[in-house]
């Protein structure tokens, strides 16, 4: 008699027809992928192997590697400061009760919920130096002086595209931290407070701690986002003025389906996903598991 | 245990790996003599003859007038050859394009496509052996005399797909375009007749307080355009047409590219280009000409009937006139995406028919009445107005071989790198000489790979 529990062949059965999809629709084109990352490839006729020369491409070629710091710029905006701004949301929400909580949460929380297309579409308007609602603010304010043509310059296309990010980003993240907050026994705060600790130490040794997990997940979603922006720059500025927003996954999809660079589209893919997969890593180990 | 966790692991390996093994894209046919073969089997027939036949057609003529036209001729085409029936794929311009390939290569291929010029999409379904060479049909229904010489080359490749420009005929059009000078009548007064006296107007625009040119460059097609219209004032149009169709040893780093970047940079730094152009898209734009903030608007005619819609007869059209009056005018301007027939339909002389309908006399007729500018020899005229002024210039270009072909054509890349090197020179990044050379450079390394 085998005791309950201990594993049996038969297992290998069980989870046999999730595996046989798993590997149909996920491993095989990702190895298929992996493959074809090693061809020069037009997507029509027969490819040239070329080894490594695509992923070499990404050190080499000064449009990819700007395309991957212009990924890590975005990290700022889509991680980052969405993270910072849910945490201080979080914070004040946690403190005080405030009136009308669920319609305020459900208020910042919109950007999430519309289409990233959507999204697109109505900050290029915002952001349209003529009649544009930003320009148009500054100058009824008398501050035309201001204005700024956001995204046609070199300079501020890159943090006016991160902007968006953020605004669709921090939602996310204040829902989660006002979630993880309500989980923070009252009596930790109680306890500091009696202590003596204001607003700014009860948030470093209370809720920030408490918010670990939510942290983890907060961090890891939005990472990916980030580093995989697309909708956004290919509605708002299509990588340009020049190269200054172009990111990887754009240069993914215009070397897959239109200039006939597949291998190359592929290896930036791969590269991409090793990247992802790499921080995923990290960030739970560092963040979630350190108890 | 441990078997059959290795068999588990090694059956997931073998599937996964199923996809490897060879190289993507098959081995490499022999092109150049399949087309041949093709041309050998086309002929001209009677379609009623031909039985029961299902066309599918992949186009993207979606937008007013074009959706007007297409439909029309389909359901005159089906009127006429009950025996046919058209399955029409109807797309957006960038949706086609970036579908086609996998579409015309897969095992459910449609009839007729619209293949778009250039190296992008023609030049690659040529080399893959993808598209029917049309001569034998061009021979059999006339096609030839039904175009300028500039608009046939157009749609030429040789068919290892390596020259553009010349070889064999892959498609043909059905609506030309320029892209020329729209003027508001109210403020100008008098349209200039030389480019000098363009300029001077521009200078006058400024400084009165207006907007010269009605610029936005955030869709950066846009910028390709202004640069290519004052381009044409310096370059020979034969010198841009060798770049485009890379034959000749030309280059782009050449004085008068270099002297066209100078002027165009110089227009941008006075301020004859809407404010913040880069940053403008390209609609915003043109609406604001049409609402009358400035005299001058560079653009194609497909904003012909958008224009007359807003402006009614005080939006003229004119091209970009010479540097001396009285020369040949040049000027930016090409056809409408050709149609095609893919190699692995079965129905191609049916398919060539179809075309054949779509482009013939009485077709010329219905582009007229649905306000395209039909691109082929045609009696039909427009009533009046502005689209009387498009389909003069349109008639004189081609009588005089004016016509230049858009640069982004140049190479599978060229679109990209040529409108963010224009970008980049408008916001002064980049000097002309810069610009020219980087332009240069990108296109070496496409013309050293062929």
């Amino acid at each position: 008699m085998r005791p309950p529990g201990e594993p049996r062949r038969v297992a290998y059965l069980y989870i046999l027809p999730g595996l046989a999809v798993f590997v149909a629709f996920v491993l095989a084109p990702l190895v298929h992928a992996g493959w074809i990352s090693l061809f020069q490839w037009d997507g029509i006729t027969a490819g040239e192997w070329v080894a490594f020369d695509n992923y070499k491409a990404v050190v080499t070629d000064p449009q990819l590697r700007s395309a991957f710091l212009h990924a890590l710029v975005l990290l700022i905006f889509y991680s980052f400061l969405p993270i910072v701004i849910g945490l201080l949301l979080a914070a004040a929400m946690s403190r005080a009760p405030v009136r009308g909580l669920a319609g305020f949460r459900t208020i910042l929380f919109l950007p999430q919920v519309i289409a990233l297309v959507v999204v697109a579409v109505m900050w290029r308007m915002i952001y349209a130096p003529d009649g544009g609602l930003i320009n148009g603010a500054l100058s009824a304010v008398g501050l035309g002086s201001l204005q700024q043509n956001w995204l046609g310059s070199f300079n501020l296309a890159l943090p006016a595209v991160g902007l968006v990010g953020t605004w669709v980003m921090y939602g996310l993240a204040m829902v989660l931290f006002t979630a993880g907050v309500q989980k923070i026994p009252q009596s930790l705060y109680d306890a500091a407070r009696v202590d003596g600790a204001g607003p700014v130490r009860e948030f470093f040794a209370v809720t920030l701690p408490g918010l670990r997990n939510e942290l983890a997940v907060a961090m890891s979603l939005s990472v990916i986002t980030a580093l995989r922006a697309f909708d956004i720059i290919f509605v708002t500025t299509k990588g340009g003025p020049g190269n200054a927003t172009t990111v990887p996954s754009l240069l993914i999809y215009q070397r897959a389906f239109i200039t006939g660079e597949v291998g190359s589209a592929a290896a930036i893919g791969a590269i991409m996903g090793a990247i992802i997969l790499l921080l995923s890593v990290v960030i739970t180990r560092v963040v979630e598991e350190r108890r | 245990m441990r078997p059959v966790r290795t068999a588990v692991i090694s059956t997931v390996a073998v599937l996964s790996l199923a996809g490897c093994g060879a190289s993507p894209g098959g081995s490499g046919n022999d092109t150049a003599k399949n087309a041949e073969q093709a041309k050998q089997n086309s002929k001209k027939i009677d379609v009623s003859k031909a039985g029961n036949v299902t066309l599918t057609v992949w186009d993207q003529e979606v937008r007013g007038g074009q959706a007007k036209e297409i439909k029309q001729l389909n359901a005159a085409f089906q009127a006429k050859y009950p025996n046919v029936k058209i399955k029409r794929v109807a797309k957006s311009f960038d949706d086609l394009n970036t579908t086609l390939k996998l579409a015309v290569s897969g095992s459910k291929a449609p009839d007729v496509v619209e293949a778009n010029q250039g190296r992008q999409v023609m030049g690659q379904l040529v080399k893959g052996g993808l598209l029917t060479p049309l001569d034998a049909y061009s021979d059999a229904y006339g096609w030839g005399d039904r175009y300028s010489k500039v608009l046939l080359d157009l749609n030429r490749f040789s068919d290892d797909g390596k020259q553009f420009g010349s070889g064999s005929l892959y498609g043909v059009s059905q609506m030309g375009e320029i892209v020329g000078v729209y003027y508001n009548k109210d403020k100008v007064s008098s349209p200039p007749t030389t480019f000098k006296d363009f300029e001077a107007q521009l200078q006058k625009a400024k400084a009165a307080g207006e907007v010269p040119i009605s610029f936005g460059n955030l869709d950066p097609f846009a910028g390709i355009h202004e640069f290519q219209t004052v381009q044409n004032q310096y370059a020979k149009p034969d010198a841009v047409r060798d770049f485009v169709f890379a034959r000749n040893g030309a280059t782009f780093d050449t004085p008068e590219n270099q002297q066209a970047a100078t002027t165009l940079q110089d227009w941008a730094k006075k301020g004859y280009f809407t404010p913040n152009f880069n940053g403008t898209g390209y609609d915003p734009a043109w609406q604001q000409f049409a609402k009358g903030k400035g005299p001058f608007l560079i653009a194609g005619t497909w904003l012909t009937s958008d224009l007359a819609d807003n402006m009614g007869d005080k939006v003229g059209f004119m091209l970009m006139p010479p540097p001396n009056e009285g020369d040949d005018p040049v000027s930016l301007g090409g056809e409408s995406l050709p149609f095609a027939i893919t190699s692995k339909s079965k129905n191609k002389d049916v398919a060539a028919a179809y075309i054949d309908f779509l482009t013939d006399a009485q077709a010329g007729a219905v582009l007229v009445d649905t306000d395209n500018l039909p691109a082929m020899k045609t009696e039909a005229q427009p009533s009046g107005g502005v689209s009387q002024e498009v389909t003069q210039a349109w008639k004189t270009l081609n009588e005089k071989q004016g016509l230049v072909p858009y640069l982004d054509y140049a190479t599978p890349t060229f679109y990209d790198d040529v409108s963010g090197a224009i970008q980049r020179l408008l916001a002064e990044k980049d000097q002309p000489k810069g610009f020219t050379q980087d332009v240069q450079k990108d296109y070496s390394k496409f013309t050293e790979s062929m």
